[in-house]
């Protein structure tokens, strides 16, 4: 925490990120403040209209406001990769965790249940839970929530089983902590720098990837107002009503390259290694 | 050996801690056993030091922690209070640990590089719940006073600190719980000459006071001499020579020993003198030669010594040596 308010003081490049990702979840939380029109209100009579000083970025097949949408889109996508990537860091960490510092069996379970997942390419497996229960965010969620975590799971495993064996995690056992002790105050924080970096710059990616989803039919669904599904339905459109998928697709792009450049300026403030 | 686990050498203080057939075996991947302690017998006496000498990788470090039970024993005890702490699990164990406590080697290791060093002094008191949370600042300033550190540096990191200054944060992380035993393992290795002096003469003072005793472990003959009362030379896993009292270089008498101390830097070499080290490298610990451990690159050795493994034996009181040629 300190050194995310130094970072702020002493580094350009994180303050600017930082402002902009907050930028990002402010619109988010405020879509339904700044968005002109209702999302989801069909108008038929202005049905494909081009962007103008009524609609800034046009409207689609129903006549709806395309700006609107993709103000209320932010608070959708953004809030559900955050969730998505905040649920896949606990779970994977912890399970890491667990099985670097008690090894043997422990190790072994949780190790070979993530070598069965990982074996899963994640587009199948949702298109497999997509089939049995139906395509939903949630559940696009839960497919991208199982094929994930196992990569959080080794990251932290293997980190832990670095950590274990450094002296003062020796001296922590022989000063007589317990193991929720010591797994708490001696290893969780050093490994928790570098595993929240890589969830920062894994948001861009899952982003993507939950776009992608929705895009397939097997994420958000009609009506909506998810960008990678406005993408999908602009789709037939665009030699017509190009703005139907450059305006989401640019909300895509900006929202992407903000929080990958934010995880990457993130490292170079939270980097252990620069500790000294 | 029997005979050296009941005798108390004369004017000795009580024994602590003993160490009996105490032996760690490694499993190698490829099936093969790598013994790093064979049968390591020693007496720990209360107020003393004991010092171990070997060579790198002559198992003086796993010694002390297979003692600490950082790893488990393959054989053997270690009779502590009345009890083998090497059968001690869970609470009982954690509670062993209140008694026995160590310093390590390298001092910018020790340290959890997120905690400040009030946190680091006193944790062992908080892990037995001994020290409420609010008096965590007066018992760091405290403990920080015992080894001569100045009380501010209680809200520092430890790596705003020098070597010898973390050497000394490890000494009172390691005093603060008033163990009976503190084991160094090679603790002023990593430190500057005249800094290892501060160390050491910090370690005796604190000796004294409290009646603590050490289970020093080194390489430097010459610091084991002055540190130690008594001493016992390694060698790949094995005691090769254990003396209770007397003089490294004027009682040693294993031809191990003697090539020691031929292999201590002078100060005062002339030109042209030449420095005796000893010949050949440690043989691989997985594949043990039968008969004595040292016979590769021994100057005395025999027929026997390729058969038989010699035993300690007494050459004198309180003087036991393992070589089938000194008598």
């Amino acid at each position: 925490m300190e050194n995310i308010l130094r970072g702020f003081k002493e580094n350009k490049a994180f303050r600017i990120t930082t402002s902009l990702v907050l930028l990002l979840i402010l619109i988010a939380i405020a879509a339904p403040v700044i968005a002109p029109y209702n999302p989801l209100e069909a108008v038929m009579r202005n049905a494909n209209m081009e962007p103008s000083l009524q609609h800034l970025c046009g409207t689609d097949k129903l006549g709806r406001d395309v700006l609107s949408r993709i103000l209320y889109g932010a608070s959708y996508s953004l809030g559900s990769v955050l969730l998505l990537v905040a649920i896949i860091f606990v779970i994977g960490t912890t399970l890491g965790v667990l099985a670097g510092y008690f090894g043997g069996i422990v190790d072994t379970v949780i190790m070979r249940i993530a070598d069965m997942m990982i074996s899963f390419p994640g587009i199948i497996l949702a298109i497999a839970i997509a089939g049995v229960m139906g395509g939903s965010l949630v559940n696009a969620m839960i497919a991208m929530t199982i094929v994930t975590w196992t990569k959080y799971a080794r990251l932290a495993r293997s980190m832990v089983l670095k950590i274990k064996r450094r002296d003062f995690v020796e001296a922590a056992v022989v000063n007589g902590g317990t193991p929720p002790h010591i797994l708490w105050t001696h290893i969780v924080p050093n490994i928790l720098p570098l595993m929240v970096i890589t969830a920062a710059a894994d948001i861009g990616a899952m982003l993507m990837e939950l776009a992608g989803l929705s895009f397939l039919g097997f994420g958000s669904q009609p009506p909506a107002p998810e960008w990678g599904l406005m993408l999908s339905e602009g789709r037939q459109q665009i030699q017509t009503a190009p703005w139907l998928m450059i305006f989401p697709g640019l909300a895509i792009f900006v929202t992407v390259v903000v929080f990958n450049l934010w995880g990457d300026s993130l490292r170079d403030v939270l980097d252990p290694r620069q500790d000294n | 050996m029997n005979e050296m686990a009941q005798e108390s050498f004369a004017g000795k203080a009580p024994v602590v801690m003993q160490i009996r057939n105490l032996t760690k075996k490694f499993e190698l991947d490829n099936g093969k056993e790598l013994t790093a302690c064979d049968h390591v017998t020693l007496n720990v006496y209360q107020g003393q030091t004991l010092g171990v000498i070997g060579e790198s990788g002559c198992g003086k470090s796993t010694l002390v922690r297979t003692i600490l039970q950082i790893h488990p024993a393959t054989e053997g005890q270690v009779l502590f209070d009345g009890k083998d702490i090497l059968q001690c699990r869970g609470e009982e164990e954690r509670q062993v640990r209140r008694k026995i406590q160590m310093v390590f080697q390298d001092p910018t290791a020790a340290f959890n590089p997120k905690m400040r060093v009030k946190d680091i002094v006193t944790e062992p008191l908080r892990n037995f719940g001994l020290l409420k949370k609010e008096d965590v600042d007066a018992k760091a300033a405290e403990l920080l006073e015992m080894v001569e550190l100045p009380a501010e540096f209680k809200d520092r990191y430890p790596h705003s600190m020098s070597g010898g200054q973390r050497q000394r944060l490890g000494i009172a992380r390691a005093l603060s719980l008033e163990p009976d035993i503190i084991v160094c393992d090679e603790a002023t290795s990593a430190l500057d000459v005249s800094v290892q002096k501060n160390i050491c003469e910090l370690l005796v003072k604190l000796q004294k006071e409290k009646q603590v005793s050490y289970l020093f472990i080194a390489h430097d003959l010459g610091l084991v001499d002055l540190m130690c009362h008594q001493v016992a030379i390694m060698y790949l896993g094995n005691v090769m020579e254990w003396l209770e009292a007397g003089r490294i270089a004027f009682h040693c008498r294993h031809p191990y020993s003697q090539a020691l101390m031929d292999a201590v830097f002078k100060v005062d070499y002339h030109k042209g003198e030449k420095i005796k080290a000893l010949a050949g490298d440690v043989p691989s610990p997985v594949d043990l030669p039968q008969g004595c451990p040292f016979q590769g690159r021994c100057p005395l050795c025999q027929e026997i010594c390729h058969q038989e493994k010699p035993k300690l034996k007494k050459v004198e009181p309180g003087h036991w040596v393992a070589c089938h040629m000194v008598k």
